[in-house]
């Protein structure tokens, strides 16, 4: 199987080369339209800030192609909110590919801060992405900024107020958290990722 | 519910693991990876790796050593020890850190946190501040609690949190070594003014004393060492009884 990941100005990417390795794919890091197209498997990752991410991702025309990607495709973190209609992080419009906006968190309680940093659950749970899970798990988070409950929610953590840890839409999965950060449970998601 | 996370924390030296107690006379307690993992799948949440060898040589060791953490551990880990300049930081991140934890350069040239978190992100920046109370109050140390500095604990975590810090590491020097409990008043003071995680860190030796640095303390996370290393206290064991304290833990 040949699974490729989004070359572009995002930090963080050997974190998610070093899971796949640990799942026995040895990843490809790419920003040759020829190979993420022909790929069997896209990982779109990243920590980064959306406007100077989006705007790199303009100029390589790496928008378009992302979009027009048809094979199964996963965003992780930045990559998720990327892949919203527009984020208020520096007032960005992003991908649109799922119909939502990313907020920033607005605590009302001093116990909740910001960026959400730790383990967090994930609830309600209903996409192939999760097969195995019967219970609440958690998962790693890092962010500032949250994707609101939509019609694409496959999976909601509670922080602040309960948003999307994941969504789905056609090839198109995304999750908030990180999973090559999660333990196990993130393993068993990435596995989950290139078996469906 | 975000849980309370447990942080084990491993000193390099040489490529080995050891532990100083009130940071004088080391005592070696293992191989790093070996370690982290055992941790890991024990349930530690995150891992600590500190260099304190001081050598370019031991620098050049500990980078790779980061590598191979990076390889082989599936939860997150900070590294510090020696961390002066972007540079550093870039090339730890750049082996595979998620986080990097900076000390006295911070306090000799406050605007570091500034630059790491334009350059990399707030998360990638924990502040680790070794602090003692004085006759002044609590007084922050430079160079492993060795050099005492004018600046005040609560004044220097606020600077560091609106510098753009992302966690803040507080090591309470009285309370390190003595496995009597956290600083917990202190703690508090921090939460209460920081809107950033706080890590506890110094005074681990029995489960009830986590529990008190989440409750009393509310610390976002608390950090040991030794009771892990030599079995003292079980992560798995700790996490049992935190939860029955009716604490969130993974």
């Amino acid at each position: 199987m040949e699974v490729a990941i989004v070359k572009y100005n995002a930090g963080n990417i050997c974190s998610v080369m070093n899971a796949l390795e640990r799942c026995g794919v040895t990843p490809i890091l790419t920003d040759d339209f020829e190979v993420l197209k022909r790929a069997d498997r896209v990982i779109f990752p990243g920590q980064g800030q959306a406007n100077t991410t989006m705007t790199y991702l303009r100029e390589h025309h790496l928008d378009t192609l992302i979009k027009d990607l048809r094979q199964p495709v996963l965003g992780i973190c930045i990559g998720m909110q990327l892949m919203c209609r527009h984020s208020e992080e520096a007032d960005t419009d992003c991908l649109n590919i799922f119909d939502v906006d990313v907020k920033r968190f607005q605590p009302t309680n001093r116990e909740d801060k910001v960026p959400q940093m730790g383990w967090n659950t994930i609830t309600d749970t209903k996409s192939e992405l999760f097969k195995g899970f019967d219970k609440p798990e958690f998962v790693y988070y890092v962010h500032s900024f949250y994707v609101p409950t939509c019609n694409n929610t496959i999976a909601t953590t509670d922080y602040v107020q309960p948003y999307s840890a994941a969504l789905h839409k056609d090839n198109f999965y995304a999750v908030q958290f990180h999973p090559e950060k999660s333990g196990s449970v993130g393993e068993r998601i990435i596995r989950n990722f290139l078996d469906k | 519910m975000l849980a309370k996370r447990i942080i084990p924390c491993l000193d390099i030296k040489d490529g080995q693991t050891v532990k100083g107690v009130n940071f004088v006379g080391l005592r070696s307690a293992g191989d790093p990876i070996e370690l982290g993992k055992a941790y890991s799948d024990q349930g530690a949440d995150e891992l600590v790796y500190l260099d304190i060898t001081a050598s370019h040589e031991g620098r050049k060791t500990f980078t790779e050593l980061v590598g191979r953490i990076a390889r082989e551990i599936n939860i997150p880990f900070t590294v510090g020890g020696g961390i002066n300049e972007l540079s550093d930081v870039d090339r730890l991140l750049n082996a595979g850190a998620d986080k990097v934890s900076i000390n006295s350069a911070a306090i000799r040239r406050p605007e570091l946190i500034n630059e790491i978190a334009s350059h990399f992100g707030s998360q990638v920046c924990v502040v680790a501040i070794d602090a003692k109370q004085t006759l002044q109050g609590w007084r922050c140390f430079l160079n492993g609690g060795r050099l005492e500095t004018e600046r005040d604990l609560f004044q220097w975590a606020k600077e560091a949190n609106d510098r753009g810090a992302g966690e803040i590491l507080f090591t309470s020097m009285d309370h390190d070594g003595v496995k009597e409990g956290f600083a917990n008043e202190a703690l508090a003071t921090l939460a209460s003014t920081l809107s950033i995680p706080v890590i506890a860190s110094g005074g681990a030796g029995r489960m009830e004393h986590f529990r008190d640095a989440f409750i009393k303390g509310h610390a976002d996370a608390a950090l040991a060492a030794s009771v892990f290393h030599f079995g003292e206290i079980g992560i798995k064991e700790l996490k049992d009884y935190l939860r029955k304290e009716g604490i969130c833990v993974r």
